[in-house]
C-alpha cells in the first residue's frame, strides 16, 4: 500500500479497539516468567554450550601476545576463540567498533576472546587463564579538552544572519552546557543462543530491537548470504537502542557454534554493556540565544562537540534547536570527535534528549532575563513552520496547548516565582518546566496476516521491546478486520516474517500498525474477491457485502486465507515537518543542607497524534521521564581519563533511578491526529518523554534553590557550597 | 568464579577450627557480598564453610542491661527488633537506609560488617589493587582516577578505599563490641576502632581477624538514651551507599557522640569531636576531619560531612 497523501477520515477515526486502554497481551507470559528471553530459550534448543567473552584491560592499543593454553585445558572446555584467530571480521555499515578479530584494541573491554563451555562457571572461571599482553598506545578520553582545543566549527546550517542578530540584539544569553556520557542499562543484557552447527545455515535467538537489520549485519560480518540466516526475537527486556545493532554477543555464539558444531549461547557480562557495547557520548555545548526585549527570539547559535570512534556520528545534540523555536536567524554546528573510548551511539532520543537537555535550560534563563513567564515564553516563540524553510509547515503541532494545559493542570500560575524562597523545614521546594519536541518518523514496513477458522494470525518482523507492540497491534489487526482482540494472535521477531520498521527513532508504533493495517486491507482484498463482490465493511466478526453477511469463519474453511503486504511511505511527507510535543512539569525538593535532589510531582502533557493506547503509551512517557530524572539527577557514566573507559561499569555505580526516586507521575494526551503521519494518524511516544525532561527537573532545581547548573547529571557536590544550610 | 568446595558446619568454634584447618576457606553467611565477589575472582576461596546454622541468630540481653546480637541475626531482623528500635534507633536506622529490602533479609551482622569495599578498581580485576592484589599499585591514586565515591581521611599511599557498611557506623557510635571465637577456642570482645584497621601498606588487611577465627556476635553495651539519628546522604533516594553518613547521640547532658560513614576505611570517630558537640557541626568537624586528604573529586564530602551534621543539629 501506498501512503501518498494525509489519510482523510477513515475506520480509525470511528474506532472500538484502537485508542482504548488494553492491558498488554503479553502481560501474563511475563510475570508469570514464561515470555521466552533469548538466554533462556530451553524450548528450542537443549543443552548448549555455554560461552563467556573476555574483554581487552586497555583502551587503545595492539595485542602482541595470547596465550590460551591453560583455558584450553580447563575442565568442560569446549573451545577457545581468540581475537588472533581469526581475521578481523567484517564491519557491518552499522557498526563503528569492529566486534571480533585481529590484534587491534579500539576501547576497553573489546572481545578478545570467547571461551565455550559446557557451563557458565566453566567459561568463565576459564576466561581469567588467557594471558594477554598488549602494546598500549596513549588515546584521547576527555571531551571538555577537545572542546577547549577546538577551533573552527563545522556549521551544519545557516540561516539569516546569526552574528548581525546578536550584535543588535537587546537581550542575549551565551552559556555553555555540559551531559554525561549515559549507559543503555537495559535489565537484560544482550544475549544470544547460536545455532550455525553445520557451519552453513545460522539460527539465532537473540535480543535485538531491529531483526533484518541485524541479519544483513550479520551477512556482511561473517561474508555469508543473508538467506542462510535465521533470527528470532520476540521478547526484549528492554534495548533503549542498545540493541539496534549486531554486537558480540551473537558474533562470539555464531563463531563459538561453528567452532563446537553445538548450538552456544552468549550472554554479555553486566560490564560489558558499558564497555563493550554502545553508549550515549557526552557532549559539551555552547548556547547562544538572542531576543527582542518583547520576548520574541531573534537568534539561535548553538555548537556541540561529542565523542564517538573514528567514523562514527556520536550524539548529535543541535538538530532540535534548528526547528523547535521561531527566529530568524539560527546557525548550528557539530564535532563528532575522534576518541578512543568505547562506541557511542543511539540511546533514547539520539541527539534529541542531549540537545534540549541544554537548550531548554537556556529557554529557562532566557526567560527570566526577559522577565517573563517561562510558559508564556515559550508561547510566544512556538512556529507553526520550520524557521529554516519557511515554507515547511509543521503537519499538526499543538505545543501550545500542551503548555496551557500543562500549566493549569500543575497550578503553574501559583508557583513561587523568586528562586530559592520556598521553604519546607530542610527542603527547598522549586518548581520548573521544559518543552519537548521529537520528530515522528516512519519506516516502510511489512506484515503478514492469515485467517483461519476466524482467527487471525499476525506476522512481522516487528519487535516489542517493552513498549507494548504485541498490543497495539493486535489493536490495529482487530478494528481493521472487525474482530475482537481475543481473535488475534500476533507474532514477532522473526525472520521469517515481512520486514517491518523494527523498534528505534519512536518510529515503531506508527509505522508497524500502518503495516499491519496493509496487510489486512490485502487480506480484505482476498476476501472481497472470495466473494466476488466489489467492496465489504467488516464488523462483529462479519463481512457485509452486497446486503449480505458471512461470519468470517466461513469465509474460508479448511484453509487459509493469506493478504501480506508494505506500507510504503510517500515523498509527500518530506515537504512537511512531522513531530510530536510535550510539555513536562516538575516538583522538586532540594535539601537546604546537602543539596539531594528529590523528585516530588511530574506532568507531561503531550501531543503525538492518535494515541494508539493509551495504557502503553503512558508507559512509554512516564518511562521517559524516569529516564530523563536518572539523567537529570544521578546518571552519568565515570570516565577514567588515563585509563580511558567507563569504571562505573554496574547497577551499583551506574545510578539509574529507582522506585524511591520517582513519585507521582501525571500523564495527559492531548486528542489529537496526525493524517500526514500514517493512515492510524499516529506517531510515536517511546522518545518523547525523555526529550526535555532532564531540563525540566534542573530548571526546577533553580527554582528551588537559585543556584542554575548547567552540569549533567546535577549530583549535589556540584552546588553544596553554594547553598544556604540553614 | 573458580571452583571451590562447601561444607556445612554447624558448630561456631569448630567452624573456626576448621577454618584453619583449611588455609584459605571462607565463611559464608547471606553470600550477598562473598558471592558476587567470587563470581568476578575478586575472592578466589578454595573452600566456603557455610555458618548458617551455627544457631547465632538470636538477639538477648546481657547480664550488664545491654544486648547481644548473634552474628547470623538477619539486618532485617535486627532492624526490626522492638529493643533496637527502643534502645538503639540509630541502629535501625542505619540498616534501613542500606541496600534493600531483598538484600538484608539475607545480609547478616557478622557479613555486615566484613563486607568489602566498593572502589570501582577493587571491582575490576583487570585494574591494579593494592587491596585485591597486594604490591599490584592502586589505580585510584593514578592521575585521571574516578575517586568521587572515595576517601577523604586515614587513607594512604597503598589505598584510599572506604567501608561501605551502614550498620557499622551506628554500632560505632554505639560504642558496640564484636565477639569472636578464635580456632583455638578463645573468645575475644574487640570494639569497633580496635576491630578494624587503617589501610597503611597492607591495604588487604582490613580488621585484626586471625585466620579462621570467626564473628559470633556484637555485644551493645546499655543503652545511653538520648536523641540518635542516622542520615544517609546518596545521590539517589534508595539503593546507593552512603556518599556520607553521619550517626549521631546527642544525650541530655548537653554531650554526644558522632561518627561519619563513607569516609575512611572504617567506622569513622573521634572522641575530641565529640567532646566539640556543643560547639556545632563546624566544631566538631575541625577535630574528626583533621588530617583531611581528600582528593579534588572527593574533597566535597568534608563540606557534606559538615553540612549533613548541621542539618541533624538543627532538627527540631
Ligand atoms: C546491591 C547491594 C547494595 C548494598 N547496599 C548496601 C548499603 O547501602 N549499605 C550497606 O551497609 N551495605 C550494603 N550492601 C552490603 C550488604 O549489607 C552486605 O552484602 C551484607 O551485609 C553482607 O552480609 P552477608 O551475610 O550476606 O555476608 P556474606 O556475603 O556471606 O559474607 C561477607 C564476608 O563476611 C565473612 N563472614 C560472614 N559471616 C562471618 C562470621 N560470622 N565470622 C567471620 N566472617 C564472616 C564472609 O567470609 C565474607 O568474607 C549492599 C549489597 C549489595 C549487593
Ligand atoms: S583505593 Fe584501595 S581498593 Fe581502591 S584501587 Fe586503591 S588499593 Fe584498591
Amino acid at each position: 500500500m501506498d501512503f501518498n497523501q494525509s489519510a482523510d477520515e477513515n475506520l480509525f477515526d470511528h474506532a472500538r479497539i484502537i485508542g482504548k486502554p488494553h492491558t498488554r497481551v503479553d502481560g501474563a507470559l511475563k510475570v508469570t516468567g514464561t515470555a521466552p528471553y533469548a538466554y533462556e530459550r530451553h524450548d528450542v534448543v537443549e543443552n548448549p554450550l555455554v560461552g563467556y567473552p573476555l574483554g581487552s584491560s586497555i583502551a587503545k592499543g595492539h595485542i602482541t601476545r595470547m596465550d590460551a593454553t591453560a583455558a584450553r585445558n580447563a575442565e568442560g572446555v569446549a573451545a577457545v576463540i581468540t581475537t588472533l584467530d581469526i581475521d578481523e571480521l567484517p564491519r557491518a555499515e552499522s557498526n563503528v567498533a569492529k566486534l571480533f578479530g585481529g590484534d587491534m584494541i579500539e576501547h576497553y573491554h573489546q572481545a578478545i576472546a570467547v571461551v565455550v563451555a559446557d557451563t557458565l562457571e566453566q567459561a568463565r572461571a576459564a576466561t581469567s587463564l588467557i594471558e594477554v599482553e598488549y602494546e598500549e598506545i596513549p588515546g584521547e578520553f576527555d571531551l571538555d579538552d577537545a572542546w577547549k582545543r577546538l577551533q573552527d566549527r563545522d556549521v551544519v546550517s545557516h540561516v539569516g544572519d546569526v552574528d548581525a542578530a546578536f550584535e543588535s540584539a537587546e537581550i542575549t544569553l551565551d552559556e555553555t552546557y555540559y551531559t554525561a556520557s549515559q549507559s543503555h542499562a537495559m535489565m537484560e543484557p544482550h544475549a544470544t543462543i547460536a545455532d550455525w552447527c553445520d557451519g552453513k545455515n545460522m539460527t539465532l535467538w537473540t535480543s535485538n530491537q531491529m531483526i533484518e537489520w541485524t541479519r544483513q549485519a550479520l551477512a556482511t560480518t561473517f561474508e555469508i548470504d543473508a538467506d542462510t540466516i535465521r533470527l528470532e526475537s520476540p521478547y526484549i527486556g528492554g534495548g533503549f537502542g542498545g540493541k539496534l545493532w549486531l554486537r558480540a554477543d551473537a558474533v562470539l555464539a555464531a563463531l563459538g557454534s561453528r567452532e563446537t558444531g553445538r548450538p552456544v549461547k552468549v550472554a554479555l557480562p553486566r560490564s560489558f554493556i558499558f564497555n563493550n557495547a554502545t553508549h550515549r557520548s557526552g557532549t559539551v555545548q555552547r548556547l547562544r540565544i538572542a531576543a527582542n526585549r518583547d520576548g520574541r527570539i531573534t537568534a539561535f547559535d548553538h555548537a556541540a562537540i561529542s565523542h564517538t570512534l573514528p567514523g562514527g556520528s556520536g550524539e548529535d545534540a543541535v538538530n532540535q534547536t534548528r526547528c523547535f523555536y521561531a527566529g530568524e536567524n539560527r546557525r548550528v554546528a557539530h564535532h563528532a570527535i575522534d576518541m578512543n573510548l568505547p562506541e557511542s551511539a543511539d540511546m533514547r532520543a539520539p541527539g534529541e534528549a542531549s540537545g534540549l537537555a541544554a537548550l531548554e535550560i537556556a529557554m529557562d534563563e532566557m526567560a527570566e532575563k526577559l522577565g517573563m513567564d517561562p510558559v508564556e515564553f515559550r508561547i510566544l516563540n512556538d512556529t507553526q513552520v520550520n524557521p529554516e524553510e519557511p515554507s515547511k509547515r509543521y503537519s499538526d503541532r499543538h505545543f501550545v496547548e500542551c503548555l496551557r494545559k500543562g500549566a493549569e493542570g500543575f497550578n503553574w500560575s501559583a508557583r513561587n516565582t523568586t528562586p530559592g524562597s520556598k521553604r519546607e523545614g530542610q527542603w527547598l521546594i522549586g518548581q520548573g518546566m521544559a518543552g519537548a519536541y521529537r520528530g515522528a518518523p516512519t519506516l516502510d514496513s511489512g506484515a503478514r496476516v492469515r485467517l483461519s477458522e476466524g482467527r487471525l494470525i499476525v506476522e512481522t518482523d516487528m519487535t516489542d521491546i517493552g513498549t507494548g507492540s504485541y498490543t497495539i497491534i493486535a489493536q490495529t489487526a482487530a478494528e481493521t478486520m472487525g474482530l475482537e482482540m481475543d481473535d488475534v494472535e500476533v507474532r514477532l521477531g522473526n525472520s521469517a516474517y515481512p520486514a517491518a520498521s523494527g523498534s528505534g527513532g519512536q518510529m515503531g508504533a506508527a509505522s508497524s500498525t500502518a503495516g499491519v493495517y496493509a496487510a489486512c486491507v490485502a487480506l480484505q482484498g482476498e476476501i472481497t474477491k472470495r466473494l466476488g463482490v466489489e467492496s465489504a465493511r467488516f464488523e462483529s466478526g462479519q463481512v457485509v457485502a452486497g446486503g449480505k453477511r458471512v461470519a468470517l469463519r466461513d469465509v474460508a474453511q479448511n484453509e487459509e486465507l493469506v493478504g501480506e503486504d508494505t506500507l510504503h511511505f510517500g515523498d509527500f511527507k518530506d515537504e512537511l515537518e512531522i513531530g510530536t510535543f510535550a510539555a513536562h512539569f516538575v516538583e522538586v525538593a532540594v535539601h537546604a543542607y546537602t543539596g539531594e535532589t528529590r523528585l516530588r510531582r511530574t506532568l507531561s502533557v503531550v501531543d503525538a497524534g492518535r494515541i494508539l493506547n493509551p495504557v502503553t503509551a503512558r508507559s512509554q512517557v512516564i518511562g521517559g521521564m524516569t529516564m530523563a530524572t536518572g539523567a537529570a539527577l544521578t546518571e552519568g557514566l565515570n570516565i577514567d581519563s588515563q585509563r580511558g573507559y567507563f569504571t562505573n561499569h554496574d547497577l551499583a555505580g551506574y545510578e539509574i533511578a529507582v522506585h524511591a526516586d520517582i513519585p507521582e507521575q501525571e500523564v495527559i494526551f492531548l486528542d489529537t491526529q496526525d493524517g500526514a503521519s500514517t493512515p492510524l494518524k499516529a506517531k510515536g511516544v517511546g522518545e518523547l518523554g525523555i526529550c526535555g525532561g532532564a531540563a525540566a527537573v534542573a530548571n526546577a532545581m533553580y527554582n528551588a534553590t537559585g543556584i542554575r547548573l548547567r552540569d549533567y547529571p546535577m549530583t549535589l557536590d556540584r552546588m553544596l557550597d553554594r547553598l544556604p544550610g540553614a | 568464579m573458580k571452583a571451590f568446595s562447601y561444607e556445612r558446619i554447624d558448630d561456631a568454634a569448630q567452624a573456626a577450627a576448621r577454618a584453619f584447618e583449611v588455609p584459605g576457606s571462607k565463611f559464608i553467611a547471606g553470600g550477598t557480598n562473598l558471592l558476587d565477589l567470587m563470581k568476578h575472582e575478586i575472592e578466589v576461596p578454595p573452600h566456603l564453610i557455610d555458618i548458617t546454622r551455627t544457631g547465632l541468630d538470636d538477639i538477648t540481653e546481657t547480664g550488664e542491661g545491654g544486648v547481644r546480637i548473634g552474628a547470623l541475626v538477619s539486618n532485617t531482623a535486627l532492624a526490626a527488633n522492638e529493643r533496637i528500635r527502643c534502645d538503639y534507633p540509630v541502629l535501625s536506622r542505619a540498616l534501613f537506609s542500606g541496600a534493600s529490602g531483598q538484600l538484608r533479609n539475607k545480609a547478616s551482622t557478622g557479613g555486615n560488617l566484613l563486607q568489602r569495599t566498593r572502589c570501582p578498581y577493587f571491582y575490576d580485576t583487570a585494574m591494579p589493587c593494592n587491596k585485591r592484589a597486594p604490591g599490584a599499585g592502586c589505580a585510584a591514586l593514578d592521575e585521571g582516577a574516578d575517586t568521587r565515591q572515595l576517601g577523604v581521611i586515614g587513607t594512604s599511599e597503598h589505598c584510599i578505599a572506604t567501608h561501605p557498611s551502614d550498620m557499622a557506623v551506628a554500632l560505632r557510635v554505639l560504642d558496640a563490641e564484636v565477639e569472636t571465637i578464635t580456632p583455638q577456642g578463645q573468645t575475644r570482645r574487640l570494639t569497633l576502632d580496635e576491630f578494624y584497621r587503617l589501610p597503611g601498606d597492607t591495604p588487604d588487611v582490613e580488621n585484626v581477624l586471625e585466620p579462621g577465627e570467626i564473628i559470633t556476635g556484637v555485644v551493645l553495651p546499655a543503652p545511653v538514651g538520648g536523641r540518635q539519628q542516622y542520615y544517609k546522604v546518596r545521590d539517589r533516594a534508595s539503593y546507593a551507599f552512603a556518599l556520607v553518613s553521619v550517626a549521631l547521640i546527642e544525650t541530655d547532658d548537653g554531650k554526644g557522640r558522632v561518627a561519619l560513614g563513607g569516609v575512611a576505611h572504617k567506622p569513622w570517630r573521634r572522641d575530641e569531636a565529640d567532646a566539640e558537640l556543643g560547639n556545632g557541626a563546624k566544631a566538631v568537624m575541625a577535630k574528626l576531619l583533621d588530617g583531611a586528604r581528600p582528593t579534588d573529586e572527593n574533597a566535597y564530602k568534608l563540606t557534606l560531612a559538615e553540612r549533613t551534621l548541621a542539618a541533624l543539629l538543627a532538627k527540631e
